[in-house]
């Protein structure tokens, strides 16, 4: 069934947080490294898409993981994997290969779980793209905010050719995520378009989920989320939606906004809670789940999951909370004024 | 929550950092027309010489005159298009006062247009796409406008030619709308039509009717399309009359009235410069109304007539009104808006005419000055005013206090030659006195909250920094104090403070005392201060917390409670910590000696420095410090939290914060052109090796030892115990290795502090305070980067950004003796022995090793790749013993310096 399909009928569950599992298995430089990148110039521990190329089989189970704890959409580990963010390596010549491997780590988990459980529900994978680290709308230098680190062509250039990659993997969603910087989703959304207008191919769902990031209220590069959403909603998007930055308490009334203003269905994935002093998400799988209940009552939601902080248990306490809601319906989009 | 479904209407929806959304209860939209070169002859000079700062105000005028969307038009000949496009839409998207607002991106070229709409987050409007080179061309323009979320503008042309009359403009449009919604797969409410406004009235019998074509085209336009917009260029009707700006406005006007009567959305004017139609003169209207709607023109005649009547008008040439309507208010109102909006240019007239009016000259202090001070305390109480604000109505304040204290001072005279007492019988305003303590040089803060509890009625008697205890005392006896209140920065600041309560009690004083300063923390003043003293010790987190304290202290209702309260949250702060005490585990000192940072030493090749012995550095341009100023620390002693640059656009304190940025940028600059500081610096390094927790140094002949603590914390399996002398090669290894060092400060900041205090200009003196201590940090910055760079090299092709320095990304460290990795302040002495500092900077150590001028910083230089800024920790006592044994020190004496991080 196709996640359009789906989703009229139930709330769907996203995967939680890739780099909190990663951590639990306290890789060094070599594990990073592997034996293909052993003499690679640079540091190289820290690159946690590369994990997809030298650890697949870490990666794939921790996919496996959260398919077990009843995520129906899982993401591709390709956060960083554009040449761009890939440069802090010197790899950015593997940025196409990343995606592509990365892809190929949900497949493989996706048939392993399959074939555990023959009679499972369907299970999709979204492609990752995350922010990048040099910004579109803000200057990094104080001096001359004028000035841009990276051009908007770059940015879809390397945008572009991750979207083949995931593509070329075999991803069933385009996910847009963790946008702080609308300009930067703009020219994602604008790579996507292009792609699949000039492969003349039916272009993939595109997934788009923004960032609050503090209590003003607004993404990092200042726009209100009605501006936000009105700037990306030419996309068209499946859902839109929030992640990370905020705990499921402070993310509630910016998503209940979003829920009475989007005309496609919505997606929150929360942190476990805000940081403590030591910079550690300590909200228990419990709490956060109950959060994502009694949004999912309020029908401000159809996709639920977690960003940083969540682990496989908070993804399963979710999943049994909302399994039987009935999801947000979609807003009627009236002919006239 | 309803189970209603939502229903989501066809609006058009646009957005800056904000959204706009055209509802039909909309009014006509307002899109501001001079950032456009074609149309404002200033803009278009500006843009041509560079002035793009100056030019970005033309465009905040616009949204200050009622703009809810800017055009901007960067089409001339002389002009790089692209370029000036993309610089100019770059920095209105750091002007948040701006950039709040859609853009329309206006040219005929459509690579400009798609220049635009790289640098825009929000969602714009392309101004224009046409059918004037054929279908083909407009669809694949169309299809880059819909992948940039933009809506477009469709000008009434097709391939042959523009639209003059109604028919025409309907059938361009309609076609247009066509091919837009089924082909190219727009939304009908993304389309706005611009079916061309024609200049009338220019003596050609074939324009006349163009503005009653335009009317009724958009009438039909509407009727047949009604998620379709209408916009226009409104100056073209009364093209005719240009130089007579009366007669034009008057047009417009009439002109608006009609088309929006039709159905017009919005249209590009001068926001600036709208007539209302009901207020133009009757006779003007009239013969507008028969131009515009094309009656009694037979032969021209309504043209004829208008002309006529235009040659009486002069042009009103309206004055800018920028609301200073305030002046028209009584004097009351006016002190309480200069003092609330920090406005000092009428202050002294205002005083003047106050004291006139009143019978005596402090009825004008305590009657309006007071209540406008009173209202601006209650605006930053409910947080609608920022510190860099208030500061500002305290130096409007004292400058209008200086008018009438020599009349105070006379009328005082002439009372007590009367023989009568000069103030009454009232005490007067409660008494605060403020100090930093012995040993400690830092006073922006004290600063702040002087000024702070000043504004709020409170008499401050400010001692200065470096205050004995017994100064502090004997002075708050003498002048009959109300509430004392200490700053300090620095850790042995912490003892003083305790010291200060202990005698206060033995001098059996009864008055509060208030603790602040960075390195004071409500678990120390609970743990330490509070119990030396029984009258109340209040630790207060910041200065706008200063003023609620303070008033609680003072209500004779409030204090009792208030103190009680404090002293219950103390008493558990106090026992919860004594509880936890025991809870951290932690290793004897010579099991933690075993866990070093694991460093393999069999490779290494320590890269040698430039130079051995220490060198002397001075910078007399300043400019070059300015690219590693860390402007954050700057904001936070102004209480403004967040991160640089995005606290400028901050919902909440973006304005204040960016008007204190420009007021900091601009003394910056003058600091730096009249090179009103100097920096001087020290800059050395020795060979050195470590053994277990010391640093040999070979400074020429002489051996010296750097002594350095280790925690000794229980870590987590493969953490180590960190020392920084495991960053040095030791000794065993027999290879060589090196340690450097450096201190920094930044002189003659004093005769411009006291050219402030003499203009009574807090906000400045701060300014000037806080930039010293980041123009310091940024030098110790720069010479980190030379030493990595060039004196010692070790990183010699290092290239990273402000943030990458401020973030630490680079290569070695550059810890401070008194801070988190190496606690012990008297270590200082060994740095200024080894490099000379007081003979190459003139920085003096006070008693209690704090840095003097207070904008200094010192440190000490490790290379290796490996180094890493650490927390200490809690030490034990058996370290304890083995630092005093290898720093040949008593137990006493090196346990009183440790004092904050002995377990």
């Amino acid at each position: 069934m196709s996640i359009q399909e789906t989703l009229k009928k139930r709330i769907l569950v996203i995967d939680g947080a890739m780099g909190t599992m990663i951590q639990r298995h306290k890789l060094s430089e070599a594990d990073y490294r592997g034996t293909r990148f052993a003499d690679w110039p640079s540091d190289l521990k820290g690159n946690n898409d590369l994990l997809s190329i030298t650890q697949p089989s870490i990666i794939t189970g921790i996919h496996l993981q959260y398919l077990e704890a009843g995520a129906d959409i899982i993401e591709t580990n390709t956060f960083s994997s554009t040449s761009i963010a890939m440069a802090d390596y010197d790899m950015q010549s593997l940025a196409y290969e990343l995606n592509v491997a990365a892809a190929k780590c949900v497949q493989e988990a996706i048939g392993q779980y399959k074939s555990k459980h023959p009679n499972a529900t369907e299970k999709y994978i979204a492609g990752s793209i995350g922010p990048l680290n040099k910004t579109l709308s803000l200057s990094p230098d104080v001096n001359n905010p004028g000035f841009r680190a990276v051009t908007f062509d770059e940015v879809v250039t390397a945008y572009t050719e991750q979207i083949r990659g995931l593509v070329d993997g075999g991803v069933d969603v385009i996910l847009i995520e963790t946008i702080f910087d609308t300009l930067n989703a703009k020219a994602a959304i604008f790579a996507v378009k292009e792609f699949f207008r000039k492969k003349q191919i039916p272009e993939l769902p595109i997934m788009i989920s923004g960032t609050i990031t503090d209590a003003s209220g607004r993404t990092l590069s200042g726009q209100t989320l009605a501006a936000f959403y009105t700037s990306i909603e030419h996309a068209k998007p499946l859902s839109v939606g929030l992640n990370c930055a905020l705990g499921a308490q402070e993310m509630r009334s910016h998503i209940e906004e979003l829920s009475q203003i989007a005309s496609c269905y919505t997606s929150a994935y929360p942190n476990a809670g805000l940081p403590n002093a030591m910079g550690e998400y300590d909200e228990a799988p419990h709490q956060t789940a109950h959060f994502i209940e009694e949004w999912a009552k309020n029908k401000f939601v159809n996709i639920v999951g977690g960003c940083c902080g969540t682990t496989p248990e908070h993804i399963k306490h979710m999943a049994d909370n909302v399994k039987n809601m009935t999801p947000r319906p979609l807003p009627i989009l009236d002919p006239t004024i | 929550m309803s189970e209603e479904i939502i229903h989501i209407k066809p609006f058009l929806r646009l957005a800056g950092l904000e959204p706009l959304v055209i509802r039909p209860e909309t009014n006509f939209v307002n899109v501001g027309e001079r950032t456009n070169v074609t149309g404002s002859k200033k803009f278009a000079r500006l843009i041509k010489e560079n002035k793009y700062e100056e030019a970005l105000s033309v465009a905040r005028n616009q949204v200050e005159s009622g703009a809810q969307i800017i055009d901007v038009n960067m089409d001339d000949a002389l002009l790089e298009g692209v370029l000036a496009m993309t610089t100019f839409l770059n920095l209105v998207q750091s002007e948040p006062d701006i950039a709040k607002i859609p853009i329309m991106i206006d040219s005929s070229k459509f690579e400009i247009i798609e220049a635009g709409l790289k640098c825009v987050q929000g969602k714009c409007i392309v101004n224009s796409i046409s059918m004037k080179e054929g279908e083909a061309k407009f669809i694949e323009q169309a299809h880059i406008c819909k992948a940039f979320g933009a809506a477009v503008i469709v000008m009434a042309f097709d391939e042959k030619g523009q639209a003059d009359t109604k028919d025409r403009k309907i059938e361009i449009c309609e076609r247009a709308y066509k091919i837009l919604v089924e082909q190219v797969g727009f939304d009908p409410q993304d389309i706005i039509f611009d079916p061309n406004i024609f200049a009338v009235a220019t003596g050609i019998e074939e324009h006349n009717n163009y503005a009653v074509d335009f009317i009724e085209a958009t009438r039909v336009i509407k009727q047949k399309m009604p998620l379709a917009k209408v916009s226009g260029g409104v100056s073209n009707v009364s093209f005719s009359f240009r130089g007579n700006d009366a007669v034009r406005e008057a047009i417009h006007a009439v002109f608006l009235y009609h088309a929006i009567k039709a159905g017009m959305d919005m249209g590009i004017v001068n926001a600036g410069q709208l007539e209302v139609y009901d207020e133009i003169e009757p006779t003007l209207r009239n013969l507008c109304e028969d131009v515009i709607l094309n009656r009694n023109n037979d032969n021209n005649e309504a043209t004829e007539a208008l002309i006529q009547y235009a040659d009486t008008v002069k042009a009103k040439g309206k004055v800018e009104v920028k609301s200073a309507a305030w002046r028209e208010g009584t004097v009351e109102e006016r002190l309480a808006h200069s003092l609330i909006n920090g406005i000092t240019d009428f202050i002294d007239a205002d005083t003047e005419e106050a004291r006139l009016k009143y019978n005596e000259p402090l009825e004008v202090i305590e009657g309006p000055l007071m209540a406008g001070m009173n209202q601006v305390g209650d605006l930053f109480g409910s947080g609608k005013m920022f510190l860099p604000q208030v500061v500002k109505s305290a130096r409007v304040m004292k400058k209008s206090v200086a008018v009438l204290t020599p009349f105070i001072e006379a009328e005082k005279e002439r009372k007590k030659l009367a023989s009568i007492n000069p103030l009454g019988a009232s005490k007067g305003p409660a008494k605060i006195l403020l100090a930093t303590v012995k040993g400690d040089v830092h006073d922006i803060g004290k600063n702040i909250v002087g000024v702070v509890l000043g504004c709020n009625g409170y008499e401050i008697i400010d001692l200065g920094v470096m205050v004995a205890a017994d100064k502090i005392l004997a002075e708050a006896q003498k002048q009959e104090v109300d509430i004392i209140g200490l700053s300090g920065l620095i850790t042995p600041s912490l003892d003083e403070m305790v010291y200060i309560a202990k005698e206060m009690k033995r001098r059996g004083m009864n008055i509060p005392l208030m603790i602040g300063g960075a390195t004071t923390s409500r678990m120390h003043t609970a743990v330490k201060i509070a119990p030396e003293y029984g009258e109340g010790v209040i630790h207060v987190l910041d200065a706008s917390r200063s003023v609620t304290v303070a008033s609680s202290l003072l209500n004779k209702d409030q204090k009792a409670p208030f103190l009680k309260e404090l002293s219950t949250a103390y008493i558990s702060l106090k026992s919860d910590f004594d509880n936890k005490k025991t809870t951290k585990q932690s290793l004897p000192y010579v099991n933690a000696l075993k866990n070093k940072a694991p460093i393999d030493w069999s490779h290494f090749v320590a890269p040698p420095p430039q130079f051995l012995g220490n060198k002397e550095i001075e910078i007399t341009d300043l400019s070059v410090l300015v690219d590693y100023i860390d402007w954050k620390p700057f904001f936070i002693a102004w209480e403004l939290h967040g991160h640089f640059p995005a606290i400028l656009t901050d919902e909440k304190v973006g304005e204040v914060a960016t008007k204190l940025y420009q007021d900091a940028t601009n003394l910056l600059n003058t600091i730096v052109k009249e090179k009103w500081l100097t920096a001087k610096g020290a800059v050395g390094f020795w060979p050195a090796n470590a053994i277990e927790d010391d640093v040999i140094v070979e400074n020429g002949s002489e051996k010296v030892a750097l002594h350095f603590l280790r925690q000794q914390a229980i870590k987590a399996a493969g953490q180590p115990n960190f020392s920084l002398a495991d960053f040095i090669c030791p000794a065993s290894e027999n290879k060589k290795d090196y340690v450097g060092a450096f201190a920094v400060t930044i002189h003659g900041i004093e005769k411009h502090i006291k050219h402030f205090e003499e203009n009574l200009d807090d906000y400045n003196k701060i300014i000037l305070q806080a930039l010293a201590d980041r123009l310091a940090e940024a030098f110790a910055e720069y010479l980190h980067a030379k030493t990595r760079k060039e004196f010692w090299g070790y990183a010699a092709d290092e290239t990273l950004s402000n943030e990458s320095l401020i973030s630490e990304q680079y290569v070695g460290i550059r810890p401070a003796p008194g801070y988190p990795a190496c606690p012990d302040h008297t270590e200082k002495y060994t740095l200024f022995n080894l490099l000379e500092v007081e003979k190459h900077t003139g920085i003096t150590l006070t008693e209690s090793l704090a840095m003097y001028p207070a904008s200094s910083v010192c440190g000490w230089y490790f290379a290796h790749p490996k180094s890493q800024y650490f927390g200490l920790g809690k030490i034990q006592q058996d370290q304890v013993v083995d630092y005093a044994k290898r720093k040949n020190q008593s137990l006493e004496y090196i346990t009183r310096w440790l004092q904050p991080v002995i377990e």
